[in-house]
């Protein structure tokens, strides 16, 4: 299991910007997690690491946010769409696009219709200082650096 | 004489503005349409707002007593929002000023929350400090000029509306929930639980919500079920007193500071009854005026759009014919 336990959000920030240094544009990323479980903490570090300059705040109510980095960022949040099917993926599809690399919180909402993901990134609540961060259906390619960013951490 | 269209968030808007008089603000979510037509698909969807838009384009119209021939302007929202939505609102309105040979304007969704202080029955006049507090922003804007905008300070993470929404959640309200909350809130105690209040030190003018939502996640998980059940009035009250309570301090903090005697309220958490109160008690005991537009000029509207329209120029014709919509972007830009 690729899991470590992050003991604060300076972790947290950490281990989002070691995963943004191994993502390439096209590639979507799925960040689960409770209400409060730090989705949008560690995107906002991704998207630090990945060049993003402005503020990275909660898309909850606007469902995107685009942000210009070193390569198109764009962070999703999927919480408010209950019922999007198959009809409604022609609003997202913007946010899939071969130049960008995509965050997606949320997912579960669409899961139907959404592009596989490059990883899942579980968060979970320990503490209220600490959280259990997963990555989950790593693709094959980034199975190894991940292995060894999970093994780096823990010594 | 101005039609204004407003599809940028979940509801479908149309509102016609003729000089000072609002003749008709129609928002899809009103009984009217709500009953007939309110369905499972998430409102924000771009084929909802296509179902929506022609009828309450036509409501508008009927209510108003006009004629499409006597509109003079168009007014859309361009920005920001989800592209597909706002481009349902957008070319609707190029179709009809197109129709009608009438002039077309795109206007800022924010540049609209503030301009709806502009409208009857108490309209502002600049210079003023306004509280953006809706679900999807949280800002404060120094507005010196009807076009001279400055940011004062803004959320770092979640908006207000996010965060009283999300907290009814967790308290097992329906999202949203904001205004379920409020009124759970007021039979509560506010002093029955502490909640951290967002960058309560930090010395600037900046918000934080994020926080605050964390922390009720977890007192409600070591709370334990039994003592939420019989206390929810209670947290709830607790919880939205936190929230509230760094507008308010911000705010006026902010006004103070800037040696600004008027305060207005733009965005849909305007509606929420503690922050009505708080915020006009202190204005009150500072002689600082406050304004508060009507809840239904609060919340999404297409009036607030033909508001501002009323201060921003023509795009000129016929490059109007290629405008489009951004997923981004704010005041001025």
């Amino acid at each position: 299991m690729l899991s470590i336990v992050s003991s604060s959000v300076a972790v947290t920030a950490a281990m989002a910007a070691s995963l943004a240094r191994l993502l390439k544009p096209g590639d979507v990323v799925f960040v689960s997690g409770q209400l409060g479980a730090g989705k949008t903490v560690f995107i906002r570090a991704a998207a630090h690491e990945l060049g993003v300059g402005e503020l990275v705040t909660s898309p909850s109510f606007t469902i995107a946010q685009t942000y210009a980095g070193r390569a198109t960022i764009h962070h999703l949040d999927l919480y408010r769409l209950d019922g999007f099917d198959a009809d409604d993926a022609v609003d997202l599809e913007p946010f899939f696009d071969k130049d960008a690399i995509t965050f997606i919180e949320w997912p579960e909402q669409a899961k139907l219709f959404l592009e596989e993901p490059a990883v899942v990134v579980k968060l979970e609540h320990v503490d209220e200082h600490s959280r259990r961060i997963s990555f989950l259906r790593p693709r094959e390619d980034l199975k190894k650096s991940l292995e060894e960013l999970v093994a780096g951490t823990r010594h | 004489m101005i039609l204004a269209i407003e599809t940028s968030c979940d509801d479908t808007c149309a509102a016609i503005l003729d000089g000072d008089n609002l003749l008709a603000n129609i928002v899809s979510s009103q009984t009217r349409f709500h009953a007939r037509y309110g369905g499972v698909v998430p409102e924000v969807a771009s084929r909802r707002h296509l179902e929506l838009i022609n009828l309450v384009v036509a409501e508008a119209l009927t209510v108003a007593g006009v004629e499409l021939g006597q509109i003079r302007r168009l007014a859309v929202t361009t920005r920001p929002g989800l592209i597909g939505a706002l481009l349902v609102g957008v070319a609707t309105a190029k179709a009809i000023a197109f129709a009608c040979g009438a002039g077309l304007v795109g206007v800022s969704h924010l540049e609209g929350h503030i301009a709806a202080n502009y409208l009857q029955p108490e309209p502002a006049s600049p210079p003023f400090l306004c509280l953006i507090a809706s679900g999807g922003h949280t800002s404060m804007i120094y507005v010196a000029a009807e076009r001279d905008f400055r940011l004062i300070g803004r959320t770092l993470d979640d908006a207000a509306g996010e965060a009283l929404d999300k907290g009814a959640r967790l308290l097992g309200l329906d999202y949203p929930g904001g205004a379920a909350l409020d009124a759970l809130a007021s039979s509560g105690d506010p002093a029955f639980a502490s909640f951290p209040i967002g960058l309560d030190r930090a010395g600037n003018f900046d918000f934080s919500f994020s926080g605050v939502k964390t922390a009720l996640y977890y007192y409600l998980r070591d709370a334990g079920a039994e003592m939420v059940q019989r206390r929810r009035a209670d947290i709830a009250a607790s919880y939205q007193k936190a929230v509230i309570s760094a507008l308010v301090k911000k705010v006026i903090a902010a006004a103070r500071s800037l040696n600004c005697s008027q305060i207005c309220l733009a965005g849909g958490v305007s509606a929420n009854t503690v922050l009505r109160r708080r915020l006009g008690q202190e204005c009150t005991s500072r002689g600082i005026s406050l304004r508060i537009p009507p809840p239904e000029l609060c919340t999404d509207n297409a009036a607030m759009i033909a508001s501002a329209a009323r201060f921003l120029p023509d795009a000129p014709h016929p490059e109007w014919l290629s405008m489009g919509a951004r997923a981004t972007g704010g005041l001025l830009v």
